[in-house]
């Protein structure tokens, strides 16, 4: 697998070309915005009857990702599920296809704004988590120093040679870094958005995700 | 045998007409199951396929629907009418005669349904409207004959399939019903013959005298044809001084965006003021009509137009037809020619533009192929099923249906002669289910069977739904366009919904001749205002893109064999020279490669004539080949006769390329996930019902249909590939935007005769190419490389690249 490695808060971390970040040294698996049950929760709103098939499809993704880095601890960023009544509604083999995943290992959910309080499924519930020099929430603050987050599901674009080539991407700079979204048919928010630009300083930088994943200085 | 009545035959003689002989023979079968006429245009078609009716309407004596009229267009029903009122009247024949089309009111369908008239002419649409109402029966009772006229038109797309499928329901109702067909000049008459009448009837094919060859030539200007482009702006002049020579020109061409722009030019140009209007199927009806009216009433000097005028309505003296851009099939290009002097009999007269210099080989051999009368079309295979699945929606909202019965049924339809009982049950149980991978959905679950086995629409209400998208005219998402009041304001026509989402406030664009700007997007409806100051930006309404028939590839790769060519221009004779000089023509039965460097890259020209959607696809298929063997193709672009690639590394050894399985196995795996294939899946599963374009209360915009079929139709892939919806896709692909068939073909002549030519610079046939719109990029091995190198860069660019 093609890991683009960078240091973030004195660690060596790596993303991985699914939008995952690797915490080597923790053994530390860290994904954001599954939005597990989105088709589930359209089509309850009257949106257009999309196959629940999403949930199947990032859960595969999930698997593989476990399977080549064998992580002791997932942490999932938030908005993990797309709201609290599509968790309880998931089908019974999604449920056990999760628990099969967190067999073996620590597993951390941190509450997103689509997913607040705990939901019925194994491992534990934080609104965020601090581990070492590192803090884990689902939207970046004010003020924030090593800081993970998603929320944004920030993507890049650049242009070479007369072709734009826009990704889900990792931003990333000396006080924080922003996790693309993990789930399948969710859409994005370009890093030239007001919101990130104003979110970053003026030194961030920005990584692609893709089957090699690479880092450029953040398009704004 | 009846005669006809004297009163009749008094009017014709009043008039100074007489009778043709094939109105006689028509009318001496009007009691045979099935007639197909086949006549040129201005050969009293109409006249013949009405005058049995007007006999057996003569005496008064029939009450209800005795004739129904088909034809595809609504403006064709209009005109029919007018000119059926005029003989009916003077003659007083006491004839309810009356239309109903989309633009009908509502009270007047209503009353139609209640008390319809003796002839009433409709569309293939409002035909299937009516077969679903409950009471049918009632309304169609006593029909005695049926019209379709322009049926060669209508054999082609699947509104003919839906035509047949509601003819054979029709016949169930009334056994005695009579059929006849009227057409233009086709390649295989026993193939609409077929078509038309209930299967296994016999239908006999009244064929009309031709009248005399067309007058076709090539337009001669002192400019040359440019290299590329399909504006051919450089004819202007050229075509302003045949319109100042000739009484009323129609000048055709292949695409709305071309019509429009060339339409404008003409006006910058037309310095004597001549009356010129415009005519296409995105313009708004009142435009349409008033361009219409001017023209009947000989208020115009020409019109140009595209297919929309294509068919046969009657627009006074016309005595010039110019074809703007190669006609891409000889068949059409005929058909179009007939619109010139409508008066039996007199040969029409013709000019052929080409609009860049290869449609000047293109032209000359259309050129030929007319007047040696060798037409082209390709066989249509069987009744398309999603069609059908429609069909089956529409049968059970008139009521529940027997499966047994219905299949008798429908197999007398003749596109669906062969359909085979475990296909039609596989149409049943999807619109029961929706198949497999969907049947936890309720709003899939549309029919149910009763205890007596028959079965009905679970939810009553679903009828209406059915009824809003009924029909399978697919072409493109449009948005209406208005000048911007404070109440609404003049309509002015429609553009791609595409389009207008790449608009910006501020932008201008052309539209039925008029400079207009870009205001806003308002409940679905683009506002504009008038703005006659700025160059436009271009409206790309795509119409259909035609690709070149097979027969007129196969004549210009005939003529490439010649030694020399003394029926091309001079210009057009020495560029093929230089490229046999340079590299070589190519041939019918072998496939020419070139492979040269230009600006950095390597280039790949791939010579398969095989019309421009096959070339997209084998494109598409040929650069995931590349992908795979590591040659890091970056994008390609087609067009009739060639598809050029480029990419990073040459390609040496161009076999392991082009085998068979590699590519159908391309097609069957890759080439699924395709837009174009999505595309493809998106126009089937909305005719078969799958997805719902318009729902009470609003019409779902394109790219809300896109985004749920898009998934839809990824999930089937991955889930239920055997679905009915993803067969008929690839059914699908064999043809029309895919058209892999014409691949296969191409692929059975070429053999294993592949010849690679390494060139040391670009060849004079491929330079044309590199000016060609519509480049497709390759996302892939090289876009991956180019970022890598990209990243290096800019980091080493911000002092990064240690980190």
């Amino acid at each position: 697998m093609n890991v683009c490695e960078f240091s973030f808060a004195g660690q060596r971390l790596g993303a991985l070309p699914s939008g995952a970040l690797w915490w080597p040294e923790r053994q530390l698996l860290c994904i954001s915005d599954l939005h597990l049950g989105k088709s589930e929760r359209m089509a309850r709103r009257g949106g257009p009857a999309l196959p629940p098939y999403d949930t199947r499809e990032t859960l595969n993704r999930l698997a593989s990702d476990l399977e080549r880095t064998n992580a002791e601890t997932v942490l999932c960023l938030g908005d993990s599920f797309d709201d609290l009544e599509a968790a309880q509604a998931l089908p019974t083999t999604e449920k056990l296809r999760i628990a099969a995943l967190q067999a073996g290992r620590k597993w951390i959910w941190i509450e997103g704004n689509h997913d607040p309080g705990p939901i019925e499924l194994g491992g534990t519930h934080l609104f965020e988590w601090r581990c070492g020099p590192m803090v884990f929430r689902h939207i970046a603050e004010d003020q924030a120093q090593g800081e993970v987050s998603g929320h944004y599901h920030p993507k890049a674009q650049i242009r070479v040679k007369g072709r734009h080539i826009s990704r889900p991407a990792f931003l990333l700079d000396k006080k924080r870094l922003i996790q693309p979204a993990y789930g399948a048919f969710t859409g994005g928010l370009r890093s030239s958005d007001q919101v990130l630009a104003d979110l970053m300083d003026q030194n961030a930088m920005a990584i692609l995700t893709g089957p090699h994943p690479q880092m450029i200085p953040m398009p704004r | 045998m009846t005669q006809i009545p004297a009163s009749i035959g008094a009017w014709f003689s009043s008039k100074g007409w007489s009778f043709h002989p094939h109105q006689q023979e028509m009318f001496d079968r009007a009691h045979d199951q099935a007639t197909l006429l086949i006549a040129p245009t201005g050969g009293g078609k109409t006249m013949a396929g009405f005058l049995p009716s007007l006999v057996q309407l003569a005496d008064g004596a029939h009450s209800g629907l005795h004739t129904i009229y088909v034809s595809p267009l609504k403006a064709l029903a209009a005109d029919i009418k007018r000119n059926l009122r005029s003989p009916v009247d003077e003659i007083g024949l006491p004839i309810r005669i009356e239309d109903r089309t989309g633009d009908t009111s509502a009270t007047q369908k209503k009353r139609q349904r209640v008390d319809p008239p003796h002839i009433l002419l409709t569309t293939p649409e409002s035909l299937a409207l009516l077969t679903s109402y409950e009471d049918a029966s009632r309304m169609f009772d006593g029909v005695q004959r049926i019209i379709v006229d322009e049926i060669h038109a209508l054999a082609e797309s699947k509104r003919g399939d839906q035509l047949m499928l509601a003819l054979a329901r029709l016949q169930h109702l009334n056994p005695d019903l009579r059929r006849v067909g009227l057409s233009a000049t086709v390649e295989d008459p026993d193939a609409i013959a077929r078509f038309l009448a209930r299967h296994p009837d016999p239908c006999q094919i009244v064929q009309a005298d031709p009248g005399p060859d067309p007058d076709i030539r090539m337009l001669e200007t002192v400019e040359m044809p440019p290299w590329s482009g399909g504006g051919a702006a450089y004819a202007i002049p050229a075509v302003l001084e045949q319109i100042r020579q000739h009484k009323t020109t129609l000048i055709f061409h292949n695409t709305r965006a071309q019509a429009e722009i060339f339409f404008h030019n003409l006006w910058l140009a037309n310095e004597d003021g001549l009356p010129i209007g415009i005519h296409h199927g995105s313009l708004d009806r009142q435009q349409r009509e008033r361009v219409e009216a001017a023209m009947v009433r000989g208020d115009l000097r020409a019109i140009v137009c595209t297919g929309s005028l294509d068919l046969g309505i009657d627009w006074g003296d016309v005595d010039l037809v110019i074809q703007i851009g190669a006609p891409k099939n000889v068949k059409r290009l005929v058909q179009r020619i007939g619109r010139a002097n409508h008066r039996y009999n007199a040969p029409s007269k013709a000019l052929l533009v080409p609009a860049n210099r290869f449609e000047v080989v293109e032209c000359v051999a259309a050129l030929e192929a007319a007047k040696a009368h060798d037409l082209d079309g390709e066989p249509r295979g069987p009744g398309p099923r999603d069609v059908l699945c429609q069909h089956i929606l529409i049968a059970t909202c008139a009521g529940p249906f027997d499966a047994d019965d219905l299949y008798v049924e429908m197999t007398a339809a003749g596109p669906y002669a062969h359909l085979t009982r475990p296909e039609f049950d596989a149409c049943v149980d999807f619109c029961a289910t929706g198949g497999y991978a969907l049947r936890i959905y309720d709003r899939w679950q549309r029919l149910q069977r009763r205890a007596d086995g028959k079965w009905q629409l679970r939810d009553p209400r679903a009828a209406s739904r059915i009824r809003m998208n009924l029909g399978t005219i697919q072409d493109t998402d449009a948005l209406k366009v208005r000048l911007k009041r404070s109440r609404g304001g003049k309509p002015l026509g429609e553009v791609e919904e595409a389009f207008a989402a790449s608009l910006t406030p501020g932008d201008t664009f052309l539209i039925g001749g008029q400079i207009v700007r870009y205001e806003g997007l308002r409940e679905m409806v683009v506002e504009v205002s008038r703005r006659a100051d700025r160059k436009p930006k271009i409206a790309t309404f795509s119409g259909t893109k035609f690709a070149t028939s097979t027969q007129l590839s196969d004549r210009i790769l005939r003529m490439f064999a010649q030694k020399d060519w003394p029926q091309l221009p001079p210009h057009t004779a020495e560029w093929l020279a230089l490229q046999r000089q340079i590299s070589r023509l190519p041939q019918r039965d072998r496939l020419l490669i070139e492979s040269f460097q230009s600006d950095g890259r390597e280039h790949l020209c791939v010579y398969g004539f095989a019309g421009r959607n096959a070339q997209q696809t084998l494109g598409l298929l040929l650069t995931k080949r590349m992908e795979d063997t590591g040659l890091a193709p970056m994008g390609f672009v087609a067009t009739d006769y060639a598809t050029l690639i480029w990419g990073l590394d040459a390609v040496t050894d161009p076999t392991p390329l082009f085998q068979r399985d590699a590519l159908r196995d391309g097609l069957d795996t890759w080439l699924a996930g395709n837009a174009v294939m999505k595309r493809t899946f998106r126009a089937s599963a909305t005719i078969a019902g799958l997805i719902e374009r318009n729902t009470a209360g609003q019409r779902k915009s394109g790219r809300q249909a896109t985004f749920s079929s898009d998934i839809l139709y990824d999930t089937l892939l991955k889930h239920d590939p055997d679905h009915l919806l993803m067969q008929i896709t690839r059914e699908e692909a064999m043809r029309g935007l895919v058209d892999f068939g014409r691949i296969e073909t191409m692929l059975d002549r070429i053999g294993d005769r592949i010849d690679l030519l390494r060139l040391d610079r670009i060849s004079p046939l491929s330079a044309p190419l590199f000016l060609e719109v519509g480049k497709v990029p390759v996302k892939g091995a090289a876009e991956e490389r180019l970022l890598a190198e990209e990243s290096a860069r800019l980091l080493q660019t911000a002092g990064l690249d240690q980190l």
